[in-house]
């Protein structure tokens, strides 16, 4: 396990950010927390230079759609991990659907690059200051955001697929 | 600024020449394409494409119950398929609450380290066609052979394996597999042996390798490298020995490091890995000698895919089966990132669950994708000569990086 525990790490992050830090949770023994789009690089920042925490990783930086969330329909997601402390930290920061507008994370990591050109190639979020935002895996002309949930997988009983429509 | 490409027509001077490497060229290993500048041959400057065989695995997935989404994974790292497969199999298992047996856990690090084994000989051995030495290439092979062989007979397929199930395996491995990873362990170390003898201090590949595409720990951090990249700067990060899965606590190996994180230090690293995870096998073997032989998955009928013979001759599994395959498993509410430690980086899986046929949200940490962002930027003044042999060191995997 890791030389800090969930608790402290909560401590130290709160102590610092106060009400930003919202809806704490651990589930499987990863502490989670919501904050704000004003504060999220600060707070990476923080966690990447802070001289006890050293999050000097971003594993991972992706998002979720869910559209029943009024409000909070789009989440970005951010998994970093303190390699020297080995502890992993979960971050997210929820938007409404209108107002898909987030700093980018490139200033803190040079890696989240990529990251974030796949997030809005799948959700189409707006990283403002990305140095090179365009669609990564799907093609340039594309005008939908495929991962989010109002366009669902095409379904394969459709009755203009069958087979005795094609002579098969 | 720097995924832009250079252009300066208007000079007559510098006139520049654009390359396209790839999405075909023999030396991309994959369907990528880069878009170069050079001035003769050094270059200015690059744009990386991915994309070209983008098959939309994370919508697939979030229309699939657990089971189904098995052979996608396979389909990531299919020079590895194995520990992608595992690897999810352990997402979902962290998500259950289930602990598997040791004997499972070991026969799943046999497998694994049998497919970080695959993968190492087919990048080293391609390292060394492109530099110009095929021979290699061509001893290593034959037990990339040897190790499909140990997969067909615990699976029955050899490629795109499927080769685990919720809590452990589909079928027991057997005699023949055992004799053939014993056989593997015998006869493997004298090749790589001479695999070693015939690169490391060979003049010509010290001079293709050494001091190309040299990268700081600082610089592999900040771009969130993984695996054996990652390590060959220095840093000791791996999966295995940070947050161990698996068992992997239990047995005793070494994360072997570079200092200069070059291509050479790459090769060794890799190498060095490869005689790792020799190591941790052999070990694996001696532990399950004193296990009960007829384990090989949990006892979670509600979770556990039954085999075929079973379906046939037992009434529980018969419904169990048919729960299963028609998604009607009851699942926890719950996210969970769990990361395996893949050939070429940590391997993660994402997954959030509402409690419904399928997950909500899968997403894959794919080591590739994250390693490869670098390749444009650090090919800036390189040779184009060095920027092939930095593709294939960097062992990136089409299928994963696309997804």
């Amino acid at each position: 396990m890791g030389k800090i525990t969930n608790e402290e790490l909560l401590q130290k992050v709160t102590a610092q950010f106060g009400e930003t830090v919202t809806n704490v949770s651990m589930p499987y023994d990863l502490l989670t927390f919501e904050t704000t789009r004003e504060n999220i690089i600060e707070l990476l920042a923080w966690l990447k230079t802070d001289a006890v925490l050293q999050f000097i990783y971003l594993t991972d930086l992706t998002a979720i759609h869910l559209p029943e969330q009024t409000g909070k329909e789009i989440g970005v997601i951010y998994h970093l991990h303190s390699l020297v402390n080995n502890v992993r930290l979960r971050i997210k920061v929820f938007m409404a659907d209108g107002d898909l507008n987030i700093p980018s994370a490139t200033r803190v990591w040079r890696g989240a690059n990529w990251m974030e050109r796949e997030t809005y190639d799948f959700f189409g979020i707006n990283f403002e200051g990305h140095p090179d935002l365009r669609r990564i895996l799907n093609v340039d002309d594309m005008t939908v955001f495929p991962m989010r949930r109002e366009y669902p997988l095409e379904d394969p009983n459709r009755v203009d697929k069958k087979d005795y429509f094609f002579g098969r | 600024m720097e995924n832009q490409l250079v252009f300066n027509d208007n000079d007559p001077q510098t006139e520049l020449s654009t390359l396209n490497l790839g999405p075909t060229h023999p030396a991309t290993h994959g369907v990528f394409q880069n878009v170069i500048q050079l001035d003769g041959e050094r270059i200015v400057s690059g744009v990386s494409t991915i994309g070209y065989i983008h098959r939309a695995f994370e919508k697939i997935a979030e229309h699939r119950p657990f089971y189904q989404i098995t052979p996608l994974t396979d389909r990531l790292n299919y020079c590895s398929s194995p520990i992608n497969n595992m690897g999810w199999h352990m997402t979902v298992e962290k998500l259950l609450n289930i602990q598997t047996p040791k004997r499972v856990d070991y026969l799943r690090i046999i497998v694994m380290e049998l497919a970080r084994l695959a993968d190492h000989i087919v990048c080293n051995g391609v390292l060394g066609v492109d530099t110009g030495a095929f021979t290699g290439f061509l001893y290593m092979m034959e037990y990339r052979e040897a190790i499909y062989e140990i997969y067909e007979e615990v699976c029955g397929s050899r490629l795109t394996t499927n080769i685990g199930r919720i809590g452990g395996f589909e079928r027991n491995f057997n005699d023949i597999a055992f004799n053939k990873i014993r056989k593997f362990l015998d006869d493997f170390p004298k090749v790589l042996k001479e695999f070693e003898n015939l690169f490391n201090r060979n003049r010509i590949f010290i001079d293709r390798t050494r001091g190309v595409a040299a990268t700081s720990a600082e610089t592999a951090l900040d771009y969130s490298w993984s695996g054996p990249i990652l390590r060959a700067t220095g840093v000791d990060y791996d999966v295995r020995a940070m947050n161990p899965y698996c068992s992997y606590d239990d047995l005793d190996f070494e994360v072997p490091v570079g200092n200069t994180g070059d291509v050479y230090d790459r090769f060794l690293v890799r190498n060095e890995e490869m005689w790792q995870s020799m190591r941790m096998i052999q070990q694996c073997l001696d532990k399950i000698a004193k296990e009960d032989p007829a384990i090989f998955h949990a006892d979670v009928p509600e979770f556990y895919l039954p085999p075929k013979e079973e379906v046939y001759n037992n009434m529980e599994a018969l419904i169990y089966h048919f729960k299963i395959v028609m998604g009607e498993i009851e699942t926890p509410v719950g996210e969970v990132y769990h990361s395996v430690e893949g050939a070429n980086g940590e391997l993660g899986f994402y997954l959030v669950n509402d409690g419904g046929r399928t997950p909500y949200r899968l997403h894959f940490r794919r080591p590739s994708f994250i390693n490869y962002q670098m390749y444009a930027p650090m090919s800036r003044g390189m040779l184009l000569s060095d920027a092939i042999i930095n593709m294939s060191s960097l062992n990136v995997i089409a299928g994963e990086l696309d997804a």
